[in-house]
């Protein structure tokens, strides 16, 4: 079991080594972040100055050729670009943000609450509407009440995030006046982007408890539990439901973290003070230091939750770590 | 020797007749089957409007006529003529402009899947046949993609290519291989073990050909399930992009960038946001409905 968990953190790290690469890769991605980062009206001259300022002009990854100057390997860290990118990230370093003039990190973590507050919100929403539908759907299987449950998670599945948020806010905010349309501050505010973020979670959930009930009610344990007299209610909460768990719980890691990164569609549309928002203003504005930060935070977050996904998974069933 | 090679195929279950006798059933099922034939019949709707645009669009869907602007569906202009679904903000046709943007949904959909399906296969061919450090070097990159969040990298990496429609293809083929090389190693890992490989390799076979002769094949069923389910997920997502800006600009028509377009309008025309989106929801909605129906036929054991 240590050595399974031992094994993931390890594989976790690596995640992490490779979206920093891609994340330093991205501002690198055009050729010369020099000219993506000025102005477009900077003169030839600012921006010779600025690449050297930044030291756009050192070699990326490995110096070359690699027995110039015979400097030890060490030197890695301060002599590349990509060195001095890792060395600022282990610190926490994600330079100063061109618009803000504050360090990048601090105002992502600043956000952070937010997105993560928007997140579990759709999350909670999602997992106690779908997982009571699809177990209803599964126990009442190919009645009017499992169809209706059925077709609308199709619905919610197909529908984009967005159109969905526009859609409530016509409804709920323009016409019937009831919520909120944006900001945020109270729990009034949190409902519509929280239902709008959480739709397609909720749809995949309610399908996925709902085919994982109508495999584990079929097994024989479940015929014993009957044969013995047990209260229907009782073998259905009890004993189907904690075995169709298992692939619940992988796609509510999964989801959240997918959430986490959906946000920016959801906290953009709703005027929520998030990561998402953030990071679409850094796009738009060229911050990259923030967008960086914005991308690496979020994926970090999600390798986060996958781990302790796997880990909560060696209580669930301890077979995982065997295989 | 001749005589192994035709036993082999025969295993393999790919020979030509029984081929046949599988699309005759799949056309039977699907016959039986209602959600199925709607969500064909959508597709074709889809594909037909995509493809007819200029001869069925009733309205030139880039000419603005300011004197018309948001007119309401069903409003019938001085010349006579009808705007079913009513005119947005520039007095351009919704009906026309949702016509032509299938264009746009369709053909970054289908060559995006196009290319995320042929280097998650790939990649998921490689890691599977080849196993060890490569192969760990395979699932630790496909985990990377796993975390990224989508939405953000491609928005960050359009912003620096530029939002032209081969760079939105590129970035979302480039970036939504992962659930094909997940599947097709996981089959590869089975395959591997069996009798027509071992037999393969003892009759001399060269990994290459062993990997395009016996294992592709077998590995194509889930791929074009996936397939399937992801061209209706690249059609909400670059309809994502175009509603955040970074799709294909203006003024070409698509249902992304129409959607942004009318949010501005929410209180007060309510028709210029709500095409576009019954637009993507039914088109979406259909190809999930094959999607589903395909994997049922196909490969039920297959969890996606």
């Amino acid at each position: 079991m240590t050595h399974y968990l031992f094994r993931r953190f390890w594989q976790s790290l690596l995640v992490l080594f490779g979206i920093s690469l891609i994340v330093f890769i991205l501002l690198h991605l055009s050729g010369d972040p020099a000219v993506l980062l000025m102005p477009p009206d900077a003169t030839k001259e600012d921006i010779d100055n600025f690449r050297t300022l930044m030291g756009f002009n050192d070699p990326l990854f490995i110096r070359w050729p690699p027995w110039a100057g015979l400097s030890p390997p060490w030197r890695f860290v301060t002599e590349t670009q990509y060195g001095r990118f890792m060395g600022g990230m282990v610190r926490g370093d994600f330079g100063l943000s061109f618009r803000h003039q504050q360090p990048a990190l601090g105002l992502v973590l600043e956000r952070m609450p937010a997105t993560l507050e928007l997140t579990l919100a759709a999350m909670l929403i999602a997992v106690s509407v779908a997982i009571p539908v699809g177990i209803v759907s599964a126990v009442r299987r190919n009645t009017s009440l499992d169809h209706a449950g059925m077709v609308l998670a199709l619905l919610g599945q197909s529908m984009p995030v967005y159109w969905l948020g526009i859609m409530l806010i016509l409804l709920f905010a323009v016409r019937l006046n009831l919520l909120p349309a944006f900001g945020s501050g109270s729990l009034s505010h949190l409902i519509l982007p929280a239902i709008t973020l959480g739709a397609f979670s909720m749809a995949r959930i309610a399908r996925l408890t709902r085919s994982g009930m109508l495999e584990v009610l079929g097994q024989e344990y479940v015929r014993t539990a009957r044969a013995k007299g047990l209260a229907e209610r009782r073998i259905i909460l009890k004993h189907a439901l904690k075995n169709a768990a298992i692939p619940v719980i992988t796609v509510i890691g999964l989801d959240l973290g997918t959430l986490l990164g959906g946000a920016v569609i959801t906290e953009t549309i709703f005027a929520w003070p998030g990561v998402g928002r953030l990071a679409v203003q850094a796009i738009a504005n060229r911050d990259y230091p923030v967008v960086q930060a914005a991308v690496f935070l979020l994926a970090a977050i999600f390798v986060l939750i996958n781990f302790l996904v796997d880990v909560l998974y060696t209580y669930v069933d301890p077979r995982v770590a065997y295989k | 020797m001749s005589d192994g090679l035709v036993a082999l195929d025969v295993e393999q279950g790919v020979t030509a007749r029984e081929g046949r006798q599988d699309l005759r059933r799949i056309l039977r099922e699907l016959a039986g089957n209602r959600a199925a034939l709607l969500g064909l019949a959508v597709v074709l709707a889809v594909t037909a409007s995509a493809l007819l645009a200029p001869q069925i669009a009733p309205f030139d869907p880039v000419a603005q006529e300011i004197t018309n602007r948001l007119k309401p569906p069903g409003w019938t202009g001085a010349d006579g003529r009808m705007r079913l679904l009513g005119t947005d903000h520039l007095g351009r046709d919704i009906l026309s402009r949702a016509i032509y943007g299938a264009r746009i949904s369709i053909v970054i959909g289908l060559s995006a899947v196009l290319l995320a399906g042929t280097l998650g296969t790939l990649i998921g061919l490689v890691a599977g046949y080849e196993g060890g450090r490569i192969d760990d070097l395979c699932m630790r990159l496909t985990d990377t993609m796993l975390a990224m969040p989508f939405i953000l990298l491609a928005l960050a990496v359009i912003a620096v290519l530029g939002p032209s429609l081969l760079n939105i293809i590129m970035v979302l083929g480039v970036t939504s291989w992962v659930s094909y090389a997940r599947v097709v190693r996981a089959e590869v890992l089975t395959l591997r073990a069996r009798e027509f490989v071992a037999a393969a390799k003892a009759l001399g076979g060269g990994g290459l050909r062993i990997v395009a002769r016996h294992l592709l094949p077998n590995v194509l069923t889930p791929v074009i399930v996936i397939a399937t389910l992801e061209v209706a997920r690249m059609i909400i997502l670059e309809s994502a992009l175009s509603f955040l800006g970074l799709g294909v600009q203006p003024p070409t028509p698509t249902w992304g960038g129409m959607l942004a377009d009318g949010r501005a309008y929410l209180s007060t025309a309510w028709w210029l946001a709500t095409f576009p989106g019954l637009c993507i929801m039914l088109s979406v909605l259909g190809i999930n409905l094959l999607g589903d129906w395909l994997r049922d036929v196909l490969d039920p054991r297959l969890k996606v």
